[in-house]
């Protein structure tokens, strides 16, 4: 497939968002597709950030394996990433400040852009204006449209006024002159279908479904990485006639939603793996008096405060166990961008229809990183079911029971204001009316049909589901699992093994509860090798797959180092485990420049960097190490040694150069 | 103004009797909760009563309205949750001190910080009933108790001084031995725009010897013979809410008419959600979609 990647690198604050957004847009407007993904710490200056954005004729899926181009915005990025781009590629930087000062790739094309110079007619300029230029420059270099480039911008910064706008577009062509004075393109030869297609997140498409289904109301606390619902959610409050209610914590989110749903307004809220622990004793609440909400739960690296702005999966069992005692409800992960719109719309029809919570599990890779959907995936009609209701009772007909043990486990449900129907909800256990059976009225038969009734609703839901299905050639050598957001990883990881001989098929979960268990036992039985692939040290889906359907897979690739998954190394740990290689989890050479980085960064400062590394014996250690060099960033001087365990990865000694 | 429309109060009679202890200080409260939304004209129907857990919480069921007995410490955001979803509706939180002032305080304070259109009644017995009897927040300094075996050691909280700084619009205090009383207390607070909080003493005749009715009795009077007290004025209410010892007053300590929370909202200047049309305008969700390209 025709394609490239690009890599921004810089600091917090260097305005690496706006540049990708930027070029995505611009690739986007030309009817390419896209997919960025954005590597951040939780500081808001400093720090590493890398966004790397993938553009391709086809749809692309992830971020990819490959780097064609780099801006670096510092000289930390130039370190750690111009060794990275691949023969045929270019790196540009700002020649006032940085220099290439470690070894390239053969073939890679150095652009150092003088930026004082070429900004020097458009005073004054900010300090962001480098990206701007290195981006004109690099939309001549890959053969983009500077016209589309241009119109991009105007639409950014039109609310900042006319000036702002000419000053962007004209830094950003005397970028574009200079590369196109200087350098020959890298010889990309694109196909403009001329299709726009929108960039957007997975939290933006969880919100846009989310008004479109009747969403009314949306309570949060903020929390990343699901903080971009609320904002998107506020921004767009009175547009969408959304009541936008930021509440004190957790609980009172996870309840005032509750009284919203209840009362007969569509709600959601949405928070990360720690506020949905406070929100758990309410979903049990939802359950109990069967009150339709949608609750949204974006993990982050966890345990506890965790990695907060890195991507796990490992929130699986605490959705799972969400508040105490057996009731309805339902888990929804959604696959893709474009299938959180489609859940979004799903989960409140069926909280709806079946009174219950829907819990919606995503993962801060699906939630932030935007790509480009096709924009017939998002109607502006979608379905709404609001479930049986009753809105008239005629009191002859006596006391209205708003939890008639009914044969589908449904009770016609009223709201509040409605003449006649009056019933108290209550969280202790209660009769088909309501009245309480917790404590002086307590009668076990009616305990036990009331414990029925409700469960009932989930084999009900459950046939509401669409089955899992396996994808790719029947009778492959393997099958790649997963749940949620990694359907775009394994089909691209499908696509690698089947195009090197090693024949692949896909079998991804969406809906986690209920679950389809006889269907995915009899998809199981035909497999020949299974491997679960999921962000999380315990393979905590390999085990509820185990517990549904007997099936223990016969492989598991995990990662929760926080970074995603690229789509070349879960192929090539594949293929390592079809030839019987054991999992390694020594310290590889990169890990160790990393961990050489995390030493410059607490012990040290910014004039040092990691250098040569070598493996050595265990020389009094217990285990051989890792010998990284830091050196001084401008001359390369040698400053000391870490010794790092390749095991263990301790960090035994520092020796400084005497 | 329309007229007020005054139900007998058996048309709030809920469909089961209290379970309460013969003497309990709740029973003079439920009898002026359903007098007081009488005589605020409010019909069952449009009458939401949200409780937290414990014994007072048990109210709802005894009411004929809606209600939701939700979970301990939690009924002011659920509360909060009903009336953003639908503004016509009158809905009424009733607990107790340790669901409202313990467990539950945090909403409780945000709740009268919003000024929403919320009345909540607290039936504060300065103890925690339906665990058989330990301190709560408004147990008196050195007071015994289950968990206080040797005497309280920390001081009780001043719940009326909190809702007045706190930002609550209607403050007052009620006595479960003067339900008559009480009851007026409560049909202001229902028809005052804004946050109220009635406080009010609710013995518990089994867990707490200490603030007996007979207590209680010796102590109270009226702030209302009082002609000249003016419960406009926040720092004239905040020393009279802290008067506690051989006088204690009740009635209206603090009262002013702010904007409420639910007046801000633009949503509502179509009406309450739950009436507005659920289908998104196509024109409005095009620019959605086109924002992002």
């Amino acid at each position: 497939m025709n394609e490239v990647t690009v890599g921004i690198g810089g600091a917090a604050g260097d305005g690496i968002d706006k540049s990708g957004d930027t070029l995505a847009k611009a690739c986007s407007r030309s009817g390419l597709h896209g997919y960025a993904f954005n590597s951040y710490q939780s500081v808001i200056r400093g720090g590493h950030i890398w966004l790397k954005l993938r553009v391709g004729e086809e749809k692309v899926y992830t971020q990819g394996d490959h780097l064609n181009a780099l801006i670096a915005l510092n000289q930390d990025t130039i370190e750690r990433h111009a060794p990275e781009v691949e023969s045929g590629g270019a790196i540009l930087f700002n020649a006032d400040k940085l220099k290439i000062n470690i070894p390239i790739r053969d073939n890679v094309l150095t652009v150092p852009l003088p930026v004082a110079q070429l900004a020097k007619p458009f005073p004054p300029v900010a300090p962001v204006m480098q990206n701007t230029i290195a981006l004109g420059a690099l939309v001549f270099l890959l053969g983009l449209e500077f016209e589309v480039t241009a119109s991009v911008l105007a639409d950014t910064f039109k609310h900042k006024g006319e000036g702002v706008v000419k000053q962007n577009i004209g830094v950003a062509k005397a970028g574009y002159d200079y590369a196109r004075e200087r350098f020959v393109p890298l010889g990309y030869k694109w196909t403009f279908t001329r299709k726009r297609r929108p960039f957007l997140t997975g939290n933006e498409a969880i919100a846009i479904g989310a008004v479109a289904a009747g969403c009314r109301f949306y309570s949060a606390y903020p929390m990343t990485p699901a903080s971009g619902i609320l904002t998107w959610m506020a921004d767009h409050a009175e547009r969408c006639g959304v009541v936008v209610k930021q509440m004190e914590d957790e609980l009172a989110v996870a309840n005032v939603a509750i009284g919203a749903g209840y009362a007969g307004t569509r709600a959601m809220c949405a928070t990360s793996g720690g506020g949905f622990a406070l929100m758990t004793e309410a979903i049990g609440m939802a359950g109990m008096i069967e009150a339709p909400v949608v609750f949204v739960e974006v993990q982050r690296g966890g345990p506890s405060t965790g990695i907060p702005t890195k991507t796990e999966q490992a929130d699986l069992n605490q959705v799972y166990g969400a508040s105490q005692g057996d009731f309805p409800r339902v888990i929804i992960a959604p696959t893709s961008t474009k299938d959180c719109f489609d859940s979004a719309v799903e989960s409140f029809n069926l909280a709806d229809k079946y009174q219950l919570p829907v819990i919606i599990i995503t993962d801060l890779q699906l939630s932030e990183h935007p790509e480009t959907v096709d924009p017939e995936f998002f109607p502006a009609q979608v379905p709404i079911d609001r479930g049986e209701m009753v809105t008239e009772w005629d009191a002859a007909n006596g006391p209205f029971k708003r939890y008639a043990f009914t044969k589908s486990g449904v009770s016609p449900r009223t709201l509040p204001g409605t003449a006649n129907t009056m019933y108290i909800a209550a969280t202790d256990d209660h009769d088909e009316t309501g009245v309480l059976i917790s404590d002086v009225f307590c009668n076990p038969a009616v305990r036990r049909k009331v414990a029925e009734k409700r469960m009932k609703k989930m084999d009900l839901a459950l046939r509401d589901l669409p089955a899992p299905k396996l994808v790719g050639p029947a009778n492959a050598q393997v099958t790649l699992i997963g749940w949620g957001a990694s359907e775009g990883l394994l089909i691209e990881v499908a696509e690698q093994l089947n195009a090197s001989g090693v024949t692949a098929n896909c079998l991804q979960f969406k809906y986690l509860l209920p679950f389809h268990s006889r269907e995915a036992t009899e998809i199981l039985k035909g497999c020949k090798h299974t491997i679960c692939i999921e962000m999380n040290s315990t393979g905590q889906f390999a085990r509820h797959l185990r517990a549904e359907t007997g099936h223990s897979v016969n492989d598991q690739i995990l990662k929760y180092d926080g970074e995603p998954f690229e789509p070349g190394a879960v192929a090539a740990r594949v293929r390592g485990i079809l030839k019987g290689e054991k999992l390694s989890l020594d310290v590889s050479e990169a890990e160790a420049r990393e961990i050489g980085y995390h030493h410059v960064r607490v012990y040290m400062n910014e004039e040092s960097r990691p250098g040569r590394i070598t493996k050595a014996a265990a020389n009094g250690f217990g285990e051989p190490v890792w010998q990284i060099e830091i050196v001084k960033r401008e001359s390369g001087e040698k400053q000391g040694e870490l010794s790092v365990g390749v095991e263990t990865g301790s960090t035994y000694s520092w020796q400084p150069t005497t | 103004m329309a007229t007020i429309v005054e139900l007998p109060i058996q048309s709030f009679e809920g469909l089961v009797d209290p379970d309460w202890c013969p003497g309990c200080g709740d029973f003079g409260v439920l009898k002026a909760v359903k007098m007081g939304a009488s005589k605020a004209g409010v019909l069952p129907k449009d009458l939401v009563v949200v409780s937290g857990i414990g014994c007072s919480s048990n109210l709802p069921g005894y009411v004929h309205s809606y209600g939701v007995h939700s979970l301990h410490g939690r009924s002011v955001a659920v509360a909060t949750g009903i009336k953003l979803a639908n503004t016509d509706l009158k809905v009424v939180i009733t607990g107790g001190d340790g669901d409202g002032y313990g467990i539950g305080i945090g909403h409780f304070i945000h709740a009268m910080r919003r000024n929403l259109d919320l009345t909540y009644i607290v039936m504060d017995n300065q103890i925690y009933g339906l665990t058989t009897g330990q301190a709560s927040p408004t147990t008196m300094k050195d007071a015994r108790t289950k968990s206080t075996p040797q005497g309280n050691v920390e001081s009780p909280l001043n719940p009326l001084a909190l809702a007045i700084v706190s930002g609550a619009t209607y403050v007052a205090r009620g006595f479960s031995g003067e339900p008559n009383h009480l009851a007026d207390l409560i049909a202001g607070g229902i028809q005052h725009k804004g946050f109220s909080l009635i406080d009010v003493f609710s013995p518990c005749v089994t867990y707490n010897k200490l603030n007996t009715y007979a207590y209680f009795k010796k102590r109270c009077y009226k702030l209302e013979d009082d002609k000249s007290y003016d419960s406009s004025n926040a720092k004239a209410a905040m020393d009279k809410v802290e008067e506690w010892g051989d006088r204690i007053p009740l009635g209206v300590a603090f009262r002013s008419q702010q904007p409420t929370y639910e007046d801000s909202v633009a949503a509502f200047k179509n009406g309450p959600l739950v009436h507005q049309s659920m289908n998104i305008d196509k024109g409005v969700f095009e620019t959605l979609i086109e924002e992002n390209m």
